[in-house]
């Protein structure tokens, strides 16, 4: 048994309806941008994570080869996953500062608008699912 | 191909007058974590104590990892770990002593993981089983299952009536099983919240048959909610099989299952959750669907549970 703390504490939400292994992804991704795991930072073991959250390991290894597959981290033979060196995240922190003043300006005018949280909410929602009723 | 793990044709059970089971045809491929999901009295547990080796079909087939379960096949059974929904120990037995009963009854029994599991637990070897807690029984009954070191573990609403604690602290057990041991899982749960996040394979069962069995990435790609303005709702596109309808005083939304990627312009097309999929499964045939102004008087089933 090692003591050695994991570097990342996934969550899982089971109700969020967003697929588990993409959850995972999105947590890793996240963590990058915000600089909580940098380059070379050991991803947890696959049991590892199935002790830290009730979830099946396939979905674990799976989350893992998206991970590498988007270039954000490495699978070391008989090591481990690692982030990578030069992880390539789309929005560095310059780039998340301009996106929140973008939206915050969107906020102020649909607040001008009329629409409360809820309606902004799920306008966001509707875009990301591509629900074509707000995209026409 | 890999022999599947169980696999079954045109199965069937009676029960006296009724079909605890017909016409059940099923192969669920090797390292799966499987989920039989439906309401009871659907087929679920007669489905498992025949995989179990535990009853016989009336008719048809079943085999699990390649062979014929049946009673008298100890060399196959053995590498089978079933948990039956009443979680059977011995009362008034010590952990050890059940412990102790199950080595020598099991072959490949492997001690040093039984004490493993009860010691993370926080279970005392020297407990009796009849003084642990609900949860604490069904974590001894599991690793009484898993310190068997079955290559099929067959349980058949293994959390069932646990607290929520408790209830996580056995699925995870579970899992990191199948992560250290590739074992191969078939489980019945009535707790959809746990399908998604532990299985990778659903089987979903009604009135004594299976509706849908497949890779559960499969089962949400393959679903979509059409919708429209119920008063010019345009032909439903070519492929599609409605399982079941909701309407508004404008709008109808079908969800449909799908043999191709659908490109449709005239639908709204949104992606459901694993949970609305299941449940308008579970709904077929019940007469309970919402969209429905009358009361449908419930649909009589087989007496099994």
């Amino acid at each position: 048994m090692t003591e050695k703390q994991p570097s990342i504490l996934f969550r899982l939400d089971p109700r969020s309806g967003i697929a588990p292994y993409r959850q995972l992804v999105d947590q890793v991704r996240q963590a990058v941008e915000m600089g909580r795991l940098r380059g070379g930072d050991q991803l947890p073991s696959v049991r590892d994570v199935v002790t830290q959250v009730t979830i099946n390991p396939n979905t674990v290894h799976r989350a893992y080869r998206e991970l590498e597959h988007l270039g954000l981290a490495e699978g070391r033979l008989g090591l481990g996953t690692f982030i990578t060196q030069n992880p390539d995240v789309h929005t560095t922190e310059v780039g998340n500062a301009e996106l929140s003043r973008q939206l915050q300006l969107w906020v102020q005018r649909a607040s001008a608008a009329g629409l409360v949280d809820g309606d902004m909410l799920e306008l966001l929602r509707r875009i990301l699912n591509h629900d074509e009723r707000v995209l026409s | 191909m890999i022999t599947p793990v169980i696999e079954t044709n045109a199965l069937a059970k009676r029960f006296g007058r009724t079909w605890g089971l017909r016409d059940c045809t099923l192969s669920i491929p090797a390292g799966k974590v499987a989920a039989l999901v439906g309401p009871n009295g659907a087929g679920k547990s007669t489905l498992l104590r025949m995989a179990a080796g535990l009853s016989r079909p009336t008719s048809g087939q079943i085999k699990i990892l390649g062979g014929v379960p049946s009673a008298g096949d100890a060399s196959l059974l053995k590498r089978v770990g079933y948990l039956d929904q009443e979680r059977p120990l011995y009362k008034g037995f010590r952990v050890d002593e059940m412990f102790r009963f199950g080595a020598g009854t099991n072959p490949t029994w492997d001690m040093t993981t039984a004490h493993a599991y009860v010691d993370q637990l926080g279970i005392s070897l020297r407990d009796r089983v009849d003084k642990l807690s609900g949860g604490q029984q069904a974590q001894v009954a599991l690793t009484m299952c898993l310190a068997k070191q079955p290559e099929l573990l067959i349980l058949d609403e293994p959390a069932a009536e646990l607290d929520p604690v408790a209830r996580e602290d056995l699925l995870r057990l579970l899992m990191r099983e199948v992560a250290e041991r590739g074992t191969n899982v078939v489980l019945s749960t009535h707790a959809l919240g746990d399908v998604g996040s532990i299985c990778d394979y659903l089987v979903i069962m009604s009135h004594s048959t299976i509706v849908l069995a497949d890779d559960l990435d499969f089962v949400v790609e393959s679903h979509r909610f059409l919708s429209a303005t119920s008063s010019n709702a345009p032909a439903l596109p070519e492929g599609v099989t409605v399982i079941d309808t909701r309407t508004s005083s404008r709008d109808v939304t079908h969800l449909a299952r799908m043999t191709l990627p659908l490109v449709d312009e005239t639908w709204r097309i949104t992606e459901p959750t694993l949970d609305e999929i299941i449940m308008a499964y579970l709904r077929l045939g019940t007469g309970s669907t919402l969209s429905q102004s009358h009361y449908d008087a419930p649909t009589t089933r087989g007496g099994v549970s």
